[in-house]
Order: structure tokens, then C-alpha cells, then sequence
């Protein structure tokens, strides 16, 4: 596989990470939200095994078999269980209706592009313009956090937000030392689960995992 | 400059396009049907029903103005302009510089406009609701489309679609990313500008879910011929754009005889797929509730914008 | 040798408590864990003291001046909030508010936060720094919500949120950092330690370390509780156990505005003082103006004394971004006496709070008449706070004050301004509690004084004087800051 043909092999799982972000953004099921989670995650397996092939990187191999383990495995895995638990299904409301969020995120996207242009002139040549792509993934994962109301979609918007900034890593920088990215995945993996811990104690209090519950401390 | 093979490509397309397209709704039809498990109907059946309704009378209510009876001429009118335009066999035909992709996004608003006109202009209920529903589909739908075609435009620096395929279909393999989100928002495009499921049933007779079918509730016979086979033609239309922007080899330059056949082939090959995939669709989703229209369709436009943006990113 | 003992003792200390921390004597496992880290922690700043800054591990961990003090003084205010500690949760328990399960979790997760506080201390690994430090927010999440109470809920759930969110923006920032980096060491470990970052940071390239260091500010501002980042900070404090406001106020703060500051001295190399500057600059007195209008408008306890604590790290935050070797030495001395003040109030407050059972201010009544100790404990603990003479705060303050009207004049009426309002406040509102009739209950436990009086003593004998020694490791810490 000669440079260019992998090149545009990223750019085009980039794409498809990014089309994945916008698709969050749209769901209103949650099962549909795990399925996307674990469909982004094997984008980025597959962009960090071809970069590896193609730059003969050896450690992001190990890299890519970390992020199918747990990002597209054992994640949703956990989230799945946790969704059977919790007996959700639908987020029936986000905080502003869907066209909007839609356009709110395209004018997020132009904002990342342009902020990164700059940038990934410096970037290898086998990825300039996955950078401006992963710094619109993170933004609109953000905006995916910040418009619902239910907990559950907050958490995915989470861990894609960690998506794309791993992918913002191997395709700035071909990947991050080992020891750093597991880190990150320790991280990752110990937040998912207390975020389930805590989606338990929140249930119980409330008797349902809506955020407005939890919108009393305020200033008085 | 007058060109005899040229025009003899032309009147060739235009009139292959004129009796394929019922051709088509037949195959879409038929693959729908084995895929829900019925037992199909004949694939010439649109052409019987054509023919049938040729044949009857046409009625005309007392009010009716001349918008009403001149509508169905013009929307076969256009949509035979359309398929004289987009290179379906060949490119480089003497009609093609007769519009651009933005001209040929016009040409469909137009007969949008005129039905929707004749929809309204016999005042009864279910022709407002038809008309008001279309133009709000069509209102969002084209900027939509509009992004498409301008992604492919920049790709190939021109928006003539003549370059455009030219462009396309003879550089190096590449897998552009900008194609692909464009593929998709052209995709649902096509879904909702066609009135298919998943934005609207064109087998429904419940009028309240009507889109399309409430505007031509009124017509009849020869009018109502005209306007079902202007609806088939634009079905095909539509898909040889998509084909001309996304999959262009095979088709053939005008005046080469010789690269007719392939074309055909080549043509007949990509229409049957695509048939075959919009029966897929459709059978595998259910039809959108209409506030949630603008949604799918605002979806296709940010796709489109989100391909134009790539595609800037990508080159620098 | 010392490194590992300074990061092995609480880890350690967090498995023994994760199967002990229900036992009867889980609190004084706790203390002792506590203890053996500042043994070592000593050790090392002795070390390092005397021999120089060093590294250690294959380069992995970088000891100079500046984060030897934050070590020191992490494992001391450790120490004397897990000596707080044993007594307070006791009567938590005592009041029905916490079961042996939940103390468990509570014993360990608080080991395990000191480990993680260490490590990002020491780590010469920008991404270990960052990695430990998402590790502190996740140890103390289920501390917050301890009390399994909705308002504890929503607070951690707050504080999970905007703290993991504002540290994935500092990944980010840390990426740009590395993708600069690359281009001048090359590819691997190396170009993320901090050392070798510190050789070159001339040559990085200035476009990409200015965006990281936005991405940085903002995402280890978050934790600091920068406004407007800081929205996590008044519900965390307010709603969890009063020993994890006293670490979270005293200490993790500390550590996340020493991860700005090393992100600073890397971008300043590139970029000259005024961009960085400009921005801490900013953010702090923004964060010192806010804080103090919210602060007079509180009614909870704790939440006030929070918002004291983002007005102190917005004082930091704008000490170091003047910078100059005056500036940095007045944001050292600053955030130790800080810890130390504003653990001890908390630790007054916790107690004063047991006695009432509430946290409003308005509740709390005649502290002196029954528990002198109490009292008095946090009529001088605010008085410190808020920078009256001869307490240390007075001093850096004042450092700083005279700094700003040198360096930067249009800074100083926003400053004098904010700090007028928290003193009228903040005196306002404890005058009361203090003073007055009482109309508390006793507690089952005697209440655990001595930290409070320690720190205070100490914060007392940083405002009259500094010893030469401290100030000579001041001054260096200042030197690397630049």
C-alpha cells in the first residue's frame, strides 16, 4: 500500500469518525448511541492499524489492539449492561431541538477547521487533514454533552470526546507514547465504571437518571 | 458548431430516457415485492398503466384555470429538458450547455412550482395541504442538494456537468472523502426530492400522510399519465446524476458509436443496482412522521456542507 | 529511593485500607499512612535541598525546588487532615450520616488520592502528569457523594463532568505540546518529558504552543477553579465530608495550578512572558472578582469558604502570570499559607458544623461560649484568610499588591476592591458564628484541634518570619518559574 492510498484510507475513516460524531448528535436512542460509540471506536482501530502499516510505527499496533479492546469490546459492553439495569431506552428531549443542534454543530466544525488549518500544514504528510477533523469530533462530542438531558447520553458524549482526541493524537503526532496511552485507557476505563457506580446512586436518589433533577444547587 | 452524431447521440438519450424511466419504477417495484415476500407484478406494468390511462377521459373540474391544464405539460416538459441534460449515455451533447447543475436544480423547481400551483388552484383541502408539504420539503431539500453539487463542482472546477464527469471519471482512483459525505446527503436527497419512503409512501392511499400524491389527487387521464411519467422520469433523473457525480465510468463521449454499447451496459448495470437498493431501503425503513422531515432533511444539508468543508481541508 | 517511598506509602496505604478501612481502627491506619508519606516526603525535600534538583527512573520523575515544596506541603497538609479526620468521621459515623462500607471506601480512596496527587507531582511525564491528575478527580468523585444525598449527588456529578471534560481539553493542549515537540526531539518518551522539553522550549514551534497553551489553561484551569470554569467547585466543596474540602481546597488545586504553571515555563520559552502572562493575568483577577461577589452572597458555610478559595488561586493564578522573581515568590508563599489557612478552616468548620448539624450560616451561633477551641479556631482561621497582618496571607498579598502597582496599576483597584468585599463579608458572616448565644449539642467525640492551632502557628511564623532556608527554596522555585 503505497503512502498516498493509505492516506486517503485515514481521511476517509476520519470522515466516517466525523459523520459518526454528527449521527450522536441526531440520535434520540440510546442503544443507537452505544452502537455509534462502538462503530467510531473500530474507525479509529482501523485508522491506527493503517497508519501503523504505514509508517512502521511498532508500538500502534499495540495502540489499536488497546482501543478495539476497549473501546469497541468492553465499553459498550459495559454500557449495555448498564442500559439493561437501568431499563433506559429512549432520551425523549434534548435542551434545543435537532436542526439546530445540527447547524450549531456545522458552525462548530468550520470554527475546528479553520483553528486547525495552520497546524496541519506542519503535520506529517499522511495526515494533514485528520487533525482540523479530530478537533471538530471533540467539539461536537461537547456540544453532544452539553444539549441532552438524560445522563446516559452525557457519559457517550464523554468517551467520544476521548475518541477523538486519541484520534487527534495518532493522526498529529503518529501516537502517543505507550506508557501515556495506557494511561488514558486506565483512565478511561476506571471513570466508565464509576460513572456506572454513580449512575446507581443517582437512580436510586432519583428515581430516574434525569439531569434537570440535578439542577438545584444554584446560587441563590 | 452542428454536429450529426452529436444530435443523433442526443435525440437518442432523450428518447431512451422518455421510455426507460417507467422501466425502472417497474424494476424498483418488482425488488420491493421479492423482498417483501409477495409475488411480483409484471415489470412493464407502469407502461399498462400508462397506456390505460391514455386511453380514458379526462375530467376537469369548473374551476379549474389554465395553470391546471397546463401543469402536467410542463412538468413532463421539464423533467424531458432534465434528461436531455445530465450526460445519462454520454457527454458533451449539443442540449448540455443549455443549463449547469444550478440551472438543472431550477429546471426541477420549476415543475415543483407549477404543481404545487395546480395543487392549490381547485381549492380543495387535500391540494393546500399537498402543496404547502412539497414546498416545505422542497424548501429544504434544495440548498441540500445545492451543497452536493457544489462539492463535486469544486472537485472538478466547473459546474457544468459535462466537466464534472469528465473530471470524475478520469482521474486516478481516489477515496475522497468529501464524495462520501456527499454521497450520503445526495442519497437522502433523492429520497425526500422523489417522494420515497422514508419521506413519503408513494403506494399510500391515506391522504392525510400524503406529500406528492395529495397534489395530483385531482388529476385524470392523459393528465394524470403526463404527470406519472414526468415522476418516473425524474426518478431516473435524479439516479443518473448520482451516477454521473459518484460512479461515472462507462460513460460514453458523444459521436463515439463505438463506446455506445458499453455505456448501455454499463448503464443498464448501475440503474438495476440502484433500483434494487432503493427497494432495500425502502422496505427497510418506515416512513418519517412530517415534523420530523425537516430533521432528515437538515441532516442532508450539513452533510453537504460538511463535504464542502473536507474537501477544503483535504486539498490544504 | 525516596521517590519511591513518597509514592509507595500512600498506594500502599490505599490497598491495606481497601480491605481494613471498615475496622474500628481504619482512621488511625489512615493517619499512620499519612505520617510514613511525610517521613519520606521530608526525606526527599532534604535531598533535594541539598544535592539539586535530580531525576530519577530513567528520567520518568524530575525533583526540582518547585515541586519538592508542593510535595512537602502535600504530604503535610495530608497528614494533619487525615489526624483531622479520625475524630470527625467518627462522629459522622456516631450521627448516622456514614456506615463502615462507606468509611472504607473513604479510607482508601483517600490513600489513593494522595498517591495520585504525588505522582503528578513528581512525574517528569507530561502525560503521566496529566494522567494522575484524572485520576485525582476520579478518587475523589465517590468522595463527594459520600453522603449519597441529592445535593452530594449532584455535586459530584457536577464536579465528574466539568473536571473530566476540562481535562480532556488539557489532553488535547498536551497533544499540540507533543506534536511540537516531535518536530524538534523527534518521535517517543522523550519528547514528553519535561526536562527535555525545558531544553528547547525556545525552538518549539510558537503558532502550535500558543493554542496548547490555551487548550492547557483552560483545561488545568478547570480544576483549579478558574472562573468561569469554576462552577464544579462551591457544590464539591459544600457537599462532601470535610476532609475532602480540605484536600480539595488545600491541596488539589495546588496541583492542578502547578501543572498551568509548568505548561507556562514551557510556552514562555517559545512565546516570551506577555501571551502566558496575559492570559493567567486575565483569569485570575476575573477569578478574584467574581469569587468575592459570590462570596458575599452565601449563606452555606462551606460553600463561602470555597468561593475564598478560588478568589486565593485567582490571586496565585494572577501572581504568576505577572511574573518576575517578586511576583513568583509571592505565588509560592501564597499557596502554601493558603493550604494551611484554609485546611484549617475547614477543619473548624467541619466541627462547628457537627455541633450545629447544619451548614447555614445563619444556624450557627455563639461557637465560642461552648467550645473555645472551635471558636477561636475559626475566628483566627479567618482572620488569616483574610489577610490581616502579621498572618502569612498579609505578606504575599501584599507581594503581590505592591507588584501589581509597579508592574501592572490598572490591576490594582479590581484587586483591592474584591479583597475589600471578601474581608467585609467573610468577617461579617463569622463575626456571628463566633460570637453570640450558642445553641449547639456536644460532640461524642472530642474534636481533633490540634492541626488547626499547627497550621495556624505556622502560617503565623510565615507572616513575621520567613526562615532563610525557605526563603532560599522560594527563591529557586521562583528562578525556575521565571
Amino acid at each position: 500500500m503505497d503512502q498516498s492510498l493509505s492516506s486517503q484510507f485515514v481521511n476517509l475513516l476520519a470522515a466516517l469518525l466525523l459523520l459518526l460524531a454528527f449521527a450522536m448528535l441526531a440520535q434520540r436512542r440510546v442503544l443507537t448511541l452505544i452502537k455509534l460509540f462502538a462503530w467510531q471506536g473500530a474507525a479509529l482501530t482501523a485508522s491506527t492499524l493503517i497508519m501503523a502499516y504505514a509508517t512502521g510505527q511498532g508500538h500502534l499496533y499495540y495502540s489499536a489492539t488497546l482501543t478495539l479492546l476497549l473501546k469497541v469490546i468492553l465499553i459498550p459492553w459495559i454500557l449495555h449492561r448498564l442500559i439493561d439495569q437501568l431499563q433506559i431506552r429512549w432520551d425523549i428531549e434534548t435542551l434545543i431541538n435537532i436542526p439546530v443542534t445540527m447547524l450549531v454543530g456545522i458552525g462548530l466544525a468550520i470554527f475546528a477547521f479553520a483553528l486547525a488549518t495552520p497546524i496541519s500544514e506542519m503535520a506529517g504528510s499522511l495526515t494533514r487533514a485528520t487533525l482540523g477533523i479530530a478537533m471538530a469530533s471533540v467539539l461536537l462530542s461537547f456540544l453532544m454533552m452539553i444539549v441532552r438531558r438524560k445522563a446516559v447520553p452525557q457519559v457517550i458524549g464523554f468517551l467520544a470526546m476521548e475518541n477523538s482526541l486519541f484520534f487527534a493524537a495518532t493522526s498529529a503526532t503518529y501516537g502517543m507514547p505507550l506508557v501515556v496511552e495506557l494511561g488514558v485507557a486506565l483512565d478511561v476505563l476506571v471513570g466508565t465504571f464509576i460513572f456506572g457506580i454513580f449512575f446507581f446512586h443517582i437512580r436510586d436518589e432519583f428515581e430516574s437518571l434525569d439531569i434537570r433533577h440535578m439542577e438545584k444547587l444554584k446560587e441563590d | 458548431m452542428i454536429d450529426a452524431p452529436a444530435i443523433a447521440f442526443q435525440i437518442l438519450q432523450s428518447v431512451f430516457v422518455v421510455l426507460a424511466a417507467p422501466l425502472l419504477l417497474g424494476w424498483a417495484n418488482q425488488c420491493r415485492a421479492w423482498l417483501q415476500n409477495r409475488s411480483a407484478p409484471s415489470i412493464l406494468l407502469p407502461y399498462y398503466t400508462l397506456a390505460k390511462l391514455f386511453h380514458k377521459d379526462a375530467v376537469i373540474a369548473h374551476n379549474a384555470s389554465a395553470v391546471f391544464r397546463v401543469t402536467p405539460y410542463v412538468m413532463f416538459g421539464c423533467m424531458w429538458l432534465a434528461a436531455g441534460i445530465v450526460p445519462v449515455l454520454a457527454t458533451d451533447l449539443p442540449f448540455a450547455p443549455a443549463a449547469d447543475i444550478i440551472a438543472l436544480v431550477g429546471v426541477f423547481a420549476l415543475a415543483r412550482v407549477f404543481s404545487a400551483l395546480a395543487a392549490m388552484d381547485i381549492g380543495t383541502a387535500f391540494g393546500g395541504l399537498g402543496a404547502r408539504r412539497e414546498m416545505l420539503i422542497g424548501f429544504l431539500a434544495e440548498p441540500a442538494m445545492l451543497m452536493v453539487l457544489f462539492t463535486a463542482a469544486f472537485i472538478s472546477g466547473s459546474t457544468q456537468l459535462n466537466t464534472i464527469v469528465e473530471t470524475l471519471g478520469h482521474r486516478e482512483f481516489a477515496i475522497d472523502p468529501s464524495l462520501a459525505f456527499a454521497a450520503v446527503a445526495f442519497l437522502m436527497v433523492l429520497l425526500a426530492e422523489n417522494a420515497r419512503i422514508p419521506i413519503d409512501n408513494p403506494t399510500t392511499h391515506l391522504e392525510l400522510t400524503m406529500i406528492h400524491e395529495a397534489m395530483i389527487l385531482e388529476y385524470s387521464a392523459r393528465h394524470l399519465a403526463l404527470i406519472e411519467w414526468a415522476v418516473a422520469i425524474k426518478l431516473f433523473a435524479y439516479m443518473t446524476i448520482g451516477i454521473a457525480l459518484f460512479v461515472p465510468w462507462g460513460i460514453a463521449e458523444a459521436g463515439n458509436w463505438g463506446a455506445l454499447p458499453l455505456a448501455f451496459a454499463a448503464l443498464a448495470a448501475k440503474l438495476a443496482f440502484a433500483g434494487a437498493g432503493l427497494a432495500l431501503l425502502e422496505t427497510l425503513l418506515a416512513k418519517l412522521r412530517l415534523f420530523l422531515a425537516p430533521e432528515f432533511l437538515s441532516t442532508a444539508f450539513l452533510l453537504g456542507v460538511l463535504g464542502i468543508l473536507t474537501h477544503f481541508l483535504a486539498r490544504g | 529511593m525516596e521517590i519511591a517511598l513518597v509514592l509507595g506509602f500512600p498506594l500502599l496505604g490505599g490497598l491495606l485500607l481497601a480491605l481494613f478501612g471498615h475496622k474500628r481502627w481504619a482512621p488511625e491506619l489512615n493517619a499512620l499512612m499519612s505520617l510514613t508519606t511525610l517521613v519520606a516526603a521530608a526525606a526527599l525535600t532534604r535531598r533535594v535541598i541539598t544535592g539539586g534538583p535530580m531525576t530519577a527512573l530513567d528520567e520518568q520523575f524530575f525533583v526540582d525546588p518547585f515541586n519538592v515544596f508542593l510535595v512537602a506541603l502535600t504530604a503535610f497538609v495530608g497528614f494533619t487532615t487525615a489526624l483531622f479526620s479520625r475524630p470527625y468521621m467518627r462522629i459522622e459515623e456516631h450521627h448516622g450520616r456514614l456506615n463502615a462500607a462507606r468509611l472504607r471506601l473513604y479510607h482508601s480512596m483517600y490513600q489513593l488520592f494522595s498517591f495520585t496527587m504525588q505522582l503528578c507531582l513528581l512525574s517528569n511525564n507530561i502525560g503521566i502528569l496529566w494522567v494522575s491528575l484524572e485520576g485525582a478527580t476520579l478518587a475523589t468523585v465517590l468522595l463527594v457523594s459520600l453522603y449519597r444525598t441529592p445535593a452530594s449527588l449532584e455535586a459530584a456529578w457536577k464536579y465528574f463532568i466539568l473536571c473530566s471534560v476540562g481535562i480532556a481539553q488539557a489532553l488535547f493542549g498536551i497533544i499540540l505540546l507533543y506534536f511540537a515537540a516531535e518536530k524538534v526531539i523527534g518521535p517517543g518518551g522523550t519528547s514528553l518529558l519535561w526536562t527535555h522539553l525545558y531544553a528547547v522550549r525556545d525552538q518549539l514551534e510558537p503558532t502550535v504552543l500558543s493554542l496548547a497553551f490555551v487548550f492547557l489553561l483552560v483545561g488545568f484551569g478547570t480544576k483549579v477553579g478558574l472562573v468561569p470554569l469554576h462552577n464544579w467547585l462551591p457544590d464539591a466543596h459544600a457537599e462532601g465530608p470535610t476532609p475532602v474540602s480540605a484536600v480539595l481546597s488545600g491541596l488539589l488545586l495546588n496541583v492542578a495550578l502547578y501543572a498551568v504553571v509548568r505548561s507556562k515555563v514551557l510556552v514562555d520559552g517559545a512565546l516570551g512572558r506577555n501571551f502566558s502572562g496575559g492570559l493567567m493575568m486575565g483569569f485570575g483577577l476575573l477569578s478574584v472578582v467574581v469569587a468575592a461577589f459570590f462570596l458575599s452572597r452565601q449563606k452555606d458555610i462551606k460553600r463561602m469558604f470555597a468561593y475564598s478559595s478560588i478568589e486565593h488561586m485567582g490571586i496565585v493564578t494572577f501572581a504568576f502570570g505577572m511574573g518576575g522573581p517578586v511576583a513568583a515568590f509571592a505565588g509560592l508563599l501564597h499557596m502554601t499559607v493558603h493550604s494551611l489557612t484554609k485546611s484549617a478552616i475547614f477543619f473548624t468548620v467541619g466541627h462547628a458544623t457537627q455541633k450545629t448539624g447544619t451548614q447555614n450560616m445563619a444556624d450557627i451561633r455563639g461557637l465560642i461560649e461552648q467550645s473555645p477551641a472551635i471558636g477561636w479556631g475559626l475566628a483566627l482561621g479567618s482572620l488569616a484568610i483574610l489577610g490581616m497582618p502579621p498572618f502569612g496571607v498579609f505578606t504575599s498579598e501584599f507581594l503581590v499588591l505592591t507588584t501589581a502597582m509597579h508592574e501592572h496599576p490598572w490591576a490594582t483597584p479590581f484587586l483591592l476592591v474584591a479583597l475589600g468585599v471578601a474581608f467585609a463579608a467573610i468577617l461579617g458572616k463569622v463575626q456571628p458564628m463566633v460570637f453570640g448565644e450558642t445553641n449547639l449539642r456536644r460532640l461524642p467525640h472530642a474534636p481533633a484541634l490540634v492541626p488547626v492551632f499547627v497550621h495556624l502557628a505556622i502560617v503565623l511564623m510565615l507572616g513575621v518570619y520567613i526562615p532563610p532556608y525557605l526563603v532560599e527554596w522560594y527563591r529557586q522555585a521562583a528562578a525556575f518559574i521565571g
